[in-house]
């Protein structure tokens, strides 16, 4: 396998897949921020999330932006599947995907011997995005049932009814809160790894998280 | 006491012209500063009303995505009477206390708009035509959910008896407490929305919408207006009290 010798691909992220990462990034930020507004009309829980970090300005407000950028959500999400599976790009990053090699990689990455080349997944990375996913998917189909409780009544009966996909929804949100968190973090910790993700150039040399 | 009483009367009288006109003076002042402030802030409030011009664009796009996804025959979950939440929350624009008090014998339904026959209803001519009962899950724009009982008259019994225009394109609702609002005419043919006349095993108290309120189950709380007191038919958009303040007007489940 290659992997034994990588050799750091000249385009570590394609154009379609930069572009598609910076929508997405903005939509988080509205959806997120808006959705913690829409929280906070009814909260599940015994907090409600600091005023000043919410968009919409009251409910009527942070409803309009919450289904306007569901929208922006929907067409970029759908954009980036397809180009996933048609260039075969969700294949090659993600998998495969073994437990060992997942076990060795965190293994590594707490013990700072990790290698990290940009563009190219460690197992812990592919586990992460994997994870991101799938809330990503789930969020969006108990965001669905949520809506339209009704019309999607299977949607809603897959979540245990309605009040059921408005923890699910939340706990997808907490999920995706703390991946960004992560990410974040880790961008801070290798700044090297942001231009790429503008230019899509990777690095002349690999970098190494230390 | 009473003359004393009298004086003070007869001196409010001889200020209300004065208070009026520096009530009229603070008005002015007030909008010549929101004039001063909108012109040294321009570029804000012309970039926000951009903004706003976008969501409430993408808003009138989920109406028809939502009238689209809407369909007639699909039937809201019922639920059974263990199910029904006790105490079922009140919820209004205003507080409990303040919801109108109707006399229910000589209340009458006025009608208007597209419709033949606009002759008031009583609340005992509606109890002649056949009633239904459902227990459906009330969902409020705010997030929260309850299960309630109402019966009374299918509406779209109801709209075909008064011979109102179904081809039309909305049903507006004027209410007692000043609320209003507006419905798409498929949601007033749905085989679920009535004209609920009884909560529970009783008439419908209060604070529920006394003497009748229109029970959507295919639509947010908002939209179920209550102490109906117009109902009309029309092609032009009525609105609605929360509507034209931003709340999503098809607001369906």
């Amino acid at each position: 396998m290659s992997d034994a010798n990588p050799v750091p691909p000249e385009i570590a992220h394609p154009l379609f897949v930069r572009i598609t990462h910076w929508i997405n990034a903005l939509v988080m930020l509205l959806m997120i921020t808006s959705g913690w507004r829409i929280y906070n009309a009814s909260p599940l829980f015994d907090f409600t999330f600091p005023r000043e970090i919410t968009l919409g300005g009251w409910l009527g407000g942070a409803l309009q932006w919450h289904f306007a950028a569901m929208w922006l959500l929907f067409i970029n999400g759908l954009a980036y599947l397809i180009y996933g599976l048609v260039s075969g790009h969700l294949k090659r990053v993600l998998l495969p995907l073994a437990p060992r090699s997942i076990w060795n990689d965190f293994r590594a990455a707490l013990t700072f011997r990790l290698d990290h080349t940009t563009g190219r997944y460690n197992a812990v990375q592919k586990l992460l995005y994997f994870g991101v996913l799938a809330l990503g998917a789930l969020i969006v189909l108990s965001g669905l049932a949520i809506w339209k409780p009704v019309q999607f009544w299977y949607l809603a009966a897959l979540f245990g009814g309605y009040e059921g996909a408005r923890l699910v929804h939340f706990i997808c949100m907490s999920g995706i809160v703390a991946f960004i968190v992560v990410h974040l973090a880790l961008v801070l910790l290798v700044p090297s790894v942001l231009l790429p993700m503008i230019t899509g150039r990777a690095p002349k040399a690999t970098e190494t998280a230390r | 006491m009473k003359r004393d009483r009298n004086l003070i009367d007869a001196r409010l009288a001889d200020l209300k012209p004065e208070l009026k006109r520096i009530e009229r003076r603070l008005f002015l002042r007030q909008s010549l500063s929101l004039g001063a402030l909108t012109m040294l802030s321009g570029c804000d409030i012309s970039d926000n009303n951009a903004v706003q011009t976008v969501l409430d664009t993408m808003s009138r796009w989920n109406d028809g995505a939502q009238g689209l996804l809407f369909s007639k025959a699909r039937l809201a979950k019922t639920y059974s009477e263990a199910d029904i939440t006790d105490p079922f929350p009140f919820n209004a624009f205003y507080s409990e206390d303040e919801a109108p008090v109707i006399d229910g014998a000589t209340y009458r339904l006025q009608l208007s708009g597209k419709i033949e026959n606009k002759k008031p209803w009583s609340v005992s001519d509606l109890r002649k035509l056949p009633q239904e009962s459902q227990i459906t899950r009330h969902i409020c724009v705010e997030g929260w959910s309850a299960i309630g009982q109402w019966s009374g008259v299918p509406f779209h019994h109801f709209l075909k008896q008064i011979g109102a225009d179904t081809t039309a394109k909305y049903v507006g609702f004027k209410c007692a407490d000043k609320y209003y609002t507006s419905i798409d005419m498929p949601t007033a043919l749905h085989p679920q929305t009535i004209i609920a006349l009884d909560w529970r095993q009783g008439e419908l108290p209060t604070k529920y919408g006394y003497p009748m309120k229109l029970r959507i189950p295919t639509k947010l709380g908002f939209k179920n207006p209550k102490h109906i007191a117009e109902i009309f038919v029309t092609n032009d958009y009525p609105g609605g009290y929360w509507e034209d303040q931003g709340y999503n007007w098809y607001s369906g489940s």
